[in-house]
């Protein structure tokens, strides 16, 4: 069974999904929770099995297709993380589809497809399977958007659309011409392959265009917030938890192993907007009185320290990258279901129509509470392991960048806790929030998990760590060659005579 | 089991089960959890301290857990424990069990007790993180920790806007420091290649004098990374620049405010720059700028103290104030000094602020002193630790016989001040005689103003809901009170304040003991040529300033003594003999009193510097960047073309067959002459 235990995980949802796709609407949700949490369970078999330290590559299957098209999956340390990422969010989402019931069986079958696809990104080591994956992902979050949104549904979905398509034309071409050059659609072995400097800048433009949108970098951003306002609840953990991880996945997969010398000379762009991204999307943040807008517009901030940090060419940015990618899935996954929970029992998403929730909703405060700390990077979650890696990695290649994604953490705080405060101090105002119950069962179940692994993360992240530490060295390797040197110019001390005891300099003068 | 693991983490455990269990578990027993706790830890941590004091312990560190490992940055959970976490051991405990008892009385009628303990236990876990850490992330940590606290009892009344809004001012003005802190870890993590702390101190002089890059200029490495983890200070200790925090913070309960606004939180900045000591003095400039800060803030804070009504907020603008002298002397280049002067404010601040909490408590919530007055004969006890606490603040003290706990230590700042013969050094001498002055005659003025006079009290809105609620009981408080003088003409508006319950005098009485002989008893060890042994090199400590101070000229030793008697005596004078004086003063310098009262006008600058800007560019930076330029010609854009295309294919599909076949031939032409023409 380990031998196709990926093509199983892949397997398992895509049959839930056609189940779901013949049976009534309770069954379906039923079946829908029974697949992810299978899922779930083979997730941790994987993470289990994985051998730290092993071979680069594990759990790899082949099946020739066609045209040299293959069924190729294998993962690193780096897709194992992500992939349990995407399976200990799923049920969850599954959990949090209570309230819908228009077409339940279509809905929990578009999830479930869309389990696979994500799956199906980080396991495949097949170019074009890679491909198929990426962009077949967008078809059902596209659907579930257009489908079971919110008012302006069709708008923000088309966006969405729109936005997603110009780069994913031109990385497919690039990813043609590169089987063209290397003769092979192997990612590992693409992954070595050193590609002329001049083709490499255009390759590199050609993914950033696809990636960029996905992460999303400003000014790219826009289709985000419209897309997580009108998204169902379980679309914006999905969309805010996985699929925003996919651009920076393929940073770290793509763009940087593959054209390490491109990225160096084009890492003054992802500066440069990532930069712009952490103070404009946090001021924005700062103006929203929509809980989902900001939140969106919070993640924009959130995805410009990933880019910062993969792009800080070394150990602390990747890994700080990583662990931030890992962490905002976790964190803004559960800041959205937060505002499910208030939106299914009010029906509004405006904040000022809640206020005083911590007098009837003390467990939900308590939660939400958590949660904003950890968005806001305090230490012992997982927010500031990642925020503090990333930013150290950052601070070696440039103190200007650090100092100004650094700002985000102030302002971070800023627009978090106003929100908090908006939504749970102050007195009761409204009659009808006032009057709202606390956390259910279901919702509990639903929030705990993720509020303990937002703890473990931010106390031992070493068991996440642990297991991507050889992938980053070895990237770390890679990148070498192309690492652009830090702007500290740090130069040798000129200590004064006779070690370390230091009189206080001031003495001087009382001689 | 080593003693600092239960020290530390029973504070985190109780706070666990008292925060979690929460309403279910119920006031009593989530009291008692807390305070159990801290009693525990408190009685555990002064042995520690007392071998510390007898020269009979080792500096040990405790592992406890792997953290992160990322490359070459490296650090784990564990626990310091050296003279200087001694120090910090015995206060942040003392002062925290005393609270929780203290608080059992004070917040007797709040309906959300649990969550109340809950908060002020996991301060002092994040708090004992802080001092105990061995590396500067964990330090962060601990930091980040306090402000979190801090953040949730200052909102601790959240319906009251101006709670939550000083709650979140706490924070994001912290994480101002805090970015400068952060930035100094990364700073210090590239050019030694650790953020272990003692792996730093030992490292740091051997990279005196070489420079480094940073936001694009050259400056000298040690000056701008210990400017950097400076900034972190100013933030917490709320000196000059970031002090804006600590008055509106007064807006938590009173317990809070001793522990967290007095005693313990605010001088983890002074901890860092005395910990980080042996760094400091790898730069001059530095230590300069340390000391011109402190200096500035201990003045600035003091002149405001002297204008407020806010009983709260005169302290805390004393406690502002303070923190600048011990910012002085670790400037100097005394963190001996510093940390003294940390320890006996710890004891005689929490007692200052626990004394007005009684007060507060006596008079119906009523914070305003222009409504006080009259009441030591009916708060005595009170009265009597307040008094100690003044005493103690003020300096009060004969050389070489007896003084108040600030006695020793104001005046040992003093005269290190002086000694260091800086430029620095003698401006932080002479702002700190002048603020001496100026904290004599507060300190005095809000003790005539509280528990001297007449009583003012019929003014107070609060004191006439009480006593309108006790007519509508019954009228039975007249009934058996003897207290004697309740005539509605004479001030009281008929009400009896009364002594607080004994489990907040307890803790007054305790404190009171501190600020009288903690000075005496302690500052041998810690200030006294000898006491090298003593801090066995956890901080800078200089024999050669220590030796320089006993030398100073007498004058500068009975300094402090003469501004003391003349701020008691301006105090007397303006407050007992001619209480009309104030009011004619500021009659005559209204400008610069409407200057001070409203606090040089910080808030406002910030306000029109920071917090408008911010939502006005948020603002523009939404509707006109997002939605009118990116969407307008991005997306929007790309779909008004595609409109306009299939418009213009719609005219096109005209249903006519003649139509299709012209555009048919067409197009056929042009591609067989394209394929002819190559």
């Amino acid at each position: 069974m380990l031998n196709h235990i990926l093509s199983l995980m892949l397997a398992v949802p895509l049959l839930g999904a056609v189940a779901c796709l013949l049976v009534d609407g309770r069954t379906a949700r039923t079946v829908a929770l029974v697949a992810t949490l299978i899922d779930l369970a083979l997730g941790i078999v994987l993470w289990s099995q994985f051998d730290v330290g092993g071979a680069r590559w594990q759990f790899q299957e082949n099946a020739a297709l066609f045209a040299g098209f293959s069924w190729k999956l294998g993962i690193d340390g780096i897709a194992l993380m992500l992939i349990e990422l995407s399976v200990f969010l799923m049920p969850i989402c599954i959990l949090a589809s209570a309230s819908i019931e228009k077409r339940v069986g279509e809905y929990m079958a578009a999830f479930l497809l869309m389990e696979a696809l994500m799956i199906g990104v980080f396991a495949a080591q097949d170019l074009y399977l890679f491909y198929i994956m990426f962009e077949a992902g967008l078809i059902p979050m596209y659907l579930i958007i257009g489908i079971w949104g919110g008012v302006d549904r069709i708008y923000a979905s088309y966006k969405f659309f729109l936005y997603t398509l110009l780069g994913s034309v031109l990385m497919l071409i690039a990813m043609l011409w590169m089987v063209n050059e290397a003769g092979t659609t192997d990612i590992p072995t693409l992954m070595e392959y050193n590609f002329p400097v001049e083709a490499q800048k255009w390759l590199w433009l050609a993914f950033f265009a696809s990636f960029a949108v996905k992460m999303p970098m400003w000014p790219v951003h826009t289709w985000l917030p419209d897309a997580h306002v009108q998204a169902p609840t379980a679309g914006s953990v999905i969309l805010a938890g996985v699929l925003l991880k996919m651009g920076g996945y393929g940073f770290i997969r793509f763009s940087l192993p593959m054209f390490p010398e491109a990225s160096a000379h084009f890492a003054w762009v992802v500066f440069a907007l990532s930069m712009i991204a952490v103070v404009v999307t946090s001021l924005i943040a700062l103006v929203q009185s929509d809980m989902k807008k900001l939140i969106a517009y919070s993640s924009v901030a959130h995805m410009a320290i990933v880019t910062v940090g993969l792009f800080a060419f070394n150990v602390q940015g990747l890994e700080g990258a990583m662990i931030v990618m890992l962490s905002h899935g976790l964190v803004s996954g559960a800041l959205f279901l937060c505002v499910g929970v208030i939106y299914d029992r009010l029906h509004t998403r405006e904040i000022n129509r809640y206020g005083g929730l911590s007098i009837n909703m003390p467990k939900y405060a308590l939660f939400f509470m958590l949660f904003t700390m950890a968005s806001v990077g305090l230490p012992a979650t997982s927010g500031f392991v990642g925020e503090f890696l990333a930013l150290s990695g950052v601070y070696q290649a440039s103190s200007w960048v650090a100092f100004v994604a650094g700002t985000g953490v102030i302002l971070g705080a800023g627009y978090m806790l106003y929100l908090y405060r908006r939504i749970a101090f102050g007195e009761q105002k409204n009659a009808d929030a006032a009057a709202m119950p606390d956390l259910s069962a279901r919702e509990l179940v639903m929030l705990a998990p993720i509020a303990a692994a937002v703890l473990w993360m931010g106390v031992y992240p070493e068991s996440f760590l642990a297991p991507m530490r050889q992938d980053i060295a070895a990237l770390d390797a890679r990148l070498s060659q192309a690492r652009p040197e830090g702007d500290a110019k740090l130069t040798a001390g000129k200590p004064k005579a006779a070690g370390e005891h230091h009189e206080p300099a001031q003495h001087e003068g009382a001689h | 089991m080593n003693p600092i693991l239960l020290i530390v983490f029973l504070p985190l455990l109780a706070s666990a089960i008292a925060g979690l269990g929460n309403r279910a578990l119920g006031n009593t027993l989530a009291k008692s959890v807390t305070t159990t706790g801290l009693f525990i830890s408190c009685a555990l941590s002064w042995p520690i301290f007392i071998s510390f004091v007898s020269g009979h312990a080792e500096p040990q560190v405790v592992q406890v857990l792997q953290w992160v490992r990322s490359g070459s940055l490296t650090f784990d959970w564990a626990l310091r424990v050296d003279t200087l976490t001694a120090i910090m051991l015995v206060v942040i405990t003392t002062v925290s069990a005393l609270v929780h008892l203290y608080s059992w009385g004070y917040m007797a009628e709040d309906p959300d007790q649990p969550r109340f303990f809950a908060y002020l236990s996991l301060f002092t876990f994040a708090m004992l993180m802080l001092v105990t850490a061995d590396n500067l992330v964990q330090m962060f940590f601990g930091w980040e920790g306090v402000g979190l606290a801090s953040y949730l009892l200052i909102g601790f009344w959240f319906r009251k806007p101006s709670a939550s809004a000083a709650a979140i001012k706490a924070f994001v003005v912290n994480r101002v420091g805090d970015l400068g802190f952060m930035l100094g870890i990364f700073g210090t993590f590239l050019v030694f290649n650790t953020v272990s702390i003692p792996e730093i101190l030992v490292r740091a002089p051997s990279m005196a004098g070489s420079t480094v890059h940073f936001l694009g200029m050259q400056w000298d490495t040690m000056t701008i990374l210990c400017i950097l983890l400076f900034i972190g200070a100013m933030g917490k200790s709320a000196q000059l620049g970031l002090h804006t925090w600590l008055p509106d913070a007064m807006e938590g309960p009173t317990p809070v405010s001793a522990l967290i606004h007095a005693a313990t939180m605010v001088t983890a900045g002074v901890f860092m720059v005395c910990r980080l000591s042996p760094m400091f003095q790898t730069s001059e400039t530095a230590m300069h700028v340390v000391t011109y800060v402190g200096a500035a803030t201990l003045f600035f804070a003091a002149t405001i103290g002297t204008t407020q009504w806010d009983i709260k907020r005169v302290i805390a603008y004393s406690t502002c104030s303070q923190l600048g002298y011990m910012f002085v002397a670790a400037g100097v280049g005394a963190p001996g000094a510093a940390m003294f002067h940390l320890f006996t404010h710890a004891f005689f601040k929490a007692l200052l602020f626990l004394g007005a909490g009684s007060v507060i408590h006596a008079m119906h919530h009523e914070q305003d002193m222009r409504y006080y007055g009259g009441l030591r004969k009916h708060i005595p006890l009170t009265y009597y630790a307040m008094l100690a606490g003044t005493l103690a603040i003020t300096g009060l003290g004969i050389v070489d016989v007896f003084g108040f706990a600030g006695f020793y230590s104001k005046d040992s700042i003093l005269e290190a001040a002086y000694a260091s013969a800086s430029d620095s050094g003698r401006f932080g001498f002479w702002m700190g005689i002048l603020a001496a002055l100026l904290t004599s005659f507060y300190s005095w003025r809000l003790v005539f103003l509280t528990f001297y006079g007449k009583p003012r009290w019929v003014q107070s809105e609060h004191i006439q809901h009480a006593v309108h609620d006790a007519h509508a009981h019954g009228d039975h408080a007249h009934g058996h009170d003897d207290h004697g003088h309740a005539h509605d003409d004479d001030g009281t508006a008929g009400y009896h304040p009364h002594e607080s319950p004994i489990n907040m005098l307890i803790p007054l009485g305790v404190l009171t003991l501190g600020a009288i002989f903690a000075g005496y008893l302690f500052h041998h060890s810690f200030i006294s040529e000898g006491a090298g042994h003593f801090w066995q090199g956890s901080v800078a400590f200089s024999e050669e300033l220590i030796h320089h101070m006993h030398g100073v000229p007498t004058w500068v030793k009975w300094a402090p003594f003469v501004v003391m008697a003349l701020g008691f005596v301006t105090a007397w004078f303006a407050y007992i003999r001619n209480p009309k004086l104030p009011a004619a003063f500021v009659e005559q310098l209204g400008v610069v009193h409407q200057f001070v009262f409203n606090k040089w006008y910080f808030d406002e600058l910030y306000d029109f510097l920071f917090v408008r800007p911010a939502f006005w560019l948020g603002d523009k930076f939404w509707k006109l960047g997002d939605i009118g330029l990116i969407d307008r010609f991005g997306p929007n854009g790309a779909a008004w073309v595609v409109a306009q295309g299939s418009r213009a294919a719609k005219k096109v599909q005209s249903g006519y067959l003649y139509s299709y076949a012209l555009v048919m031939l067409l197009g056929l032409t042009a591609a067989i002459s394209w394929v002819m023409v190559h």
